[in-house]
């Protein structure tokens, strides 16, 4: 068993892979020895008419562009326009996400900005004019993968991948003729001319072969296999001893029913009636405001509770009521004024009022009570009645 | 030799002393008709003037610290415009005399009611912004006279040696001239709007001041080489080269004052924005639209094919282009402290890029009638010569 695999394996690598040559020529080659050598028979080869040809190195020549006359690719203006691509789409992009699909107040900026939108635009200008050309320079432009140019197996390109420079002069050129050409390459110094003629199979003639049937059938089969695999072994074999070592383990994961406890809740809820540290719980909970008016303000009026109380006013009250609580709102129409604090309905309010329109919230102000803590709050109260009477001092307040 | 050291033509500076005496003439008239205006103009003229001669010598130090040789050929016009940098000094005494027409700072009511200004105080007083001009601009001229010093010795003697102290002088010098520099931009140009700060201003207008470098290196050189003053070995490659750098440069600007926008806009902090409001509203909205299209969005697409870069009538004109640009700049930055609801702009703005303009021709001429415009002892030259990309 073993010796025919063997026997079969020497048969395929001592099979002969040298494919037929037709009789059509391709092209004739010479080669150079220095890369002055070439570069002067490059210009003499521009000069003497010749349009179909090209020159192989070992590696760049600097100036061989000008040399050969060579116009400038489309290569760069391909970048151009798939960048310009990719600013248009990034552009579109966010503008439909953040504009109109899936509109949302961040920090009261417009939904669609230009300033954030650069970033992402540049990104993606950068992304689709680099693929662009890495991808189109490669297929359409080098017309790769080409397994079968006719220069290939010659001793020319041999040559010219070690130490030599090489010039070939293709057959299609409307010039050519080959005692012509054979003369013109011996007369600018070329050695080792060499007639290089197609293979049987001319891959020139069928269509790039990144469009072929078996190319494309291949990178799907590909595709399907790695993404099956991928999902398989993620969604079934982790799960399967003994991969499960890691999550099996004794525990009430998320959106699980715990065994051990009867009501199925694996955290145990806090005795009836606990409360945090520091909290006192909010007795008018709900009740009218007449009997929140009893309520008095537990602290004192000084300096540092004014401080304090116009520090958190600036900081939670001030959006929308403005610095000094005239309903004068800095943001720009997103959210409904509110009226000013100085009307003669809050100036008659009992501290308590304040206090509980701060905790419970009133119409479309919600509740603060979580942010601001009670202390806080009766601070801002003692900073509103400040205001107050700043706003409509009398004459006995200025001494 | 083919590097005769042929002398510019008497046109020159007939050309330079006539754009210095007009332009002298409009800023008499400007000063003497609205002294606080002129104070301002002539601040954005002398941020210009700093911008060539302080860039222009960036741009000797960085081709000494990082070997290059393609600009070799070239450095003589960097240097001829360095050496605006021992003139800044007189130039400098207006800015000084006239400081508290320009800085709100200098007032010492203003900082009295003012906490702001009270906390800088230490920082931003008279005696201390004196210092620290007169300190900056004492390191650059030092710095300015040996590096051009060595490099003309060269000359003559054709040692290595200076080429090699040279680079040592550069590597001192970069570091001290981005913290100079820094400073600079910060005292002149930022504590107009004392209460306002970014901590990206001192790149943002050393990336200004590169771009403007380029620019008049490009122009020069190509105006050089149109007159035959250049060696005929220059060729296309090192103004495709020149185009390149003018081009990055100018992109580097756009990243530098978006990357200033972006943030500002985003922390939304009223003592940031406030700049930006001051420039959105009326009439400085047309000024900021403009130097972005001016600065940024034109240059970009017209400098970006190849063939611009190396068409050198195209090259020179997109060189003219950047510099009346960096004055834009320039003028957008420190104008809208002196009105801050109007653009303003009549004939006493003309007068003073004219004298700068003025000031560049005659000092170039006068320093080319004494130097080779080629450093014909720089061992880099030949090297420099033989640049292919």
């Amino acid at each position: 068993m073993i010796g025919k695999i063997k026997n079969k394996l020497k048969e395929v690598n001592n099979r002969n892979l040298e494919q037929k040559r037709s009789d059509e020529l391709y092209a004739i080659g010479a080669l150079f020895d220095t890369p002055d050598e070439i570069m002067d028979a490059a210009g003499k080869t521009t000069e003497a008419g010749y349009e179909e040809f090209d020159v192989n190195t070992p590696y760049p020549v600097h100036g061989m562009d000008q040399a050969m006359k060579l116009k400038n690719t489309m290569v760069g203006k391909t970048t151009f326009i798939f960048g310009f691509l990719g600013t248009t789409a990034a552009l579109l992009m966010i503008g439909w996400m953040s504009g109109i699909d899936y509109q949302n107040i961040i920090g009261g900026k417009p939904f669609f900005a230009i300033p954030p939108a650069i970033p992402i635009t540049f990104e993606l200008t950068v992304l689709l004019g680099g693929l662009a050309t890495a991808g189109l320079m490669l297929t359409l432009f080098n017309r790769l993968p080409w397994i079968n140019n006719p220069l290939h197996d010659t001793n020319y390109i041999k040559q010219t991948a070690s130490d030599k420079f090489g010039l070939v002069i293709y057959a299609k050129d409307k010039n050519f003729n080959i005692a012509t050409v054979e003369g013109f390459l011996q007369s600018i110094g070329g050695k080792s001319i060499e007639k290089i003629n197609f293979f049987e199979v001319r891959e020139d003639r069928v269509r790039t072969p990144i469009f072929d049937f078996k190319f494309i059938a291949l990178l799907a089969v590909v595709t399907v296999v790695t993404a099956v695999t991928a999902y398989g072994i993620l969604r079934y074999v982790l799960f399967l001893p003994p991969f499960d070592f890691m999550w099996k383990q004794e525990k009430v994961l998320p959106q699980e029913k715990s065994t051990f406890f009867a009501d199925g809740f694996s955290m145990r809820p806090p005795v009836e009636g606990t409360v945090s540290r520091g909290y006192i719980p909010y007795e008018y909970q709900g009740l009218p405001d007449s009997v929140v008016t009893l309520l008095a303000n537990p602290l004192p009026i000084n300096a540092e509770v004014l401080a304090k109380g116009k520090q958190r006013f600036n900081t939670y009250c001030s959006p929308c009521h403005g610095y000094y609580g005239e309903g004068d709102s800095r943001l720009r129409g997103q959210f409904p004024n509110p009226p000013s604090l100085h009307t003669d309905k809050v100036r008659q309010w009992a501290d308590g009022n304040i206090y509980h329109v701060i905790t419970n919230g009133q119409n479309v102000m919600s509740s603060y009570a979580k942010q601001i803590s009670r202390d806080d709050r009766w601070a801002i109260v003692h900073y509103i009645r400040a205001l107050q009477r700043a706003l409509n001092a009398k004459d006995e307040d200025l001494n | 030799m083919e590097f005769h050291n042929k002398a510019l033509p008497g046109k020159v500076s007939r050309i330079g002393f006539g754009l210095l005496i007009t332009g002298l003439i409009l800023m008499v008239a400007a000063f003497a008709l609205d002294y606080r205006r002129a104070m301002f103009d002539y601040l954005t003229m002398f941020m210009w003037l700093l911008s060539l001669g302080l860039g222009s010598l960036g741009l000797i130090a960085l081709e000494y610290i990082s070997g290059a040789t393609w600009s070799t050929p070239f450095r003589r016009v960097s240097e001829f415009l360095a050496s605006l940098l021992p003139v800044m000094f007189l130039l400098v005494i207006p800015v000084v005399v006239g400081m508290k027409e320009l800085f709100v700072w200098t007032d010492p009511q203003v900082v009295k009611s003012d906490a702001v200004l009270q906390g800088k105080e230490p920082y931003l007083n008279t005696t201390f912004f004196i210092a620290r001009a007169a300190i900056c601009l004492l390191i650059w001229v030092v710095f300015y006279f040996f590096l051009v010093r060595n490099s003309q010795k060269q000359d003559s003697e054709s040692i290595p040696q200076y080429t090699k102290s040279n680079i040592r002088l550069s590597a001192i010098f970069t570091p001290i001239f981005m913290v100079t520099l820094t400073i600079i931009a910060i005292d002149f140009m930022m504590s107009l709007f004392p209460h306002w700060y970014s901590t990206i201003y001192g790149v943002y207008y050393f990336s200004g001041t590169l771009v403007a470098a380029y620019s008049a290196l490009t122009l020069i050189s190509v105006l050089l080489k149109e007159g035959n003053y250049l060696s005929s070995r220059i060729n296309n490659d090192h103004f495709y080269s020149m185009g390149m750098l003018m081009f990055a440069f100018n992109i580097f600007w756009a990243y530098i004052a978006f990357s200033q926008l972006l943030l500002q806009w985003y922390a939304d902090i009223p003592e940031e924005t406030f700049w930006y409001i001051i420039i959105w509203e009326h009439s400085w909205k047309v000024v900021s639209i403009a130097l972005f299209l001016v600065h940024f969005a034109i240059p970009f697409l017209v400098l970006m094919p190849r063939s611009v870069k190396t068409n050198l009538k195209k090259l020179k004109f997109m060189a003219i282009w950047m510099l009346v640009a960096h004055y834009l700049d320039l003028y957008w930055l420190i104008m809208p402290a002196y009105d801050h609801h109007s653009a303003v702009f009549g004939w006493q703005e003309i007068g003073f890029p004219l004298f700068a303009v003025g000031v560049v021709v005659v000092i170039f001429k006068m320093k080319a009638r004494k130097t080779n415009i080629i450093p014909v002892g720089d061992p880099k030259l030949e090297s420099g010569f033989n640049f292919h990309l």
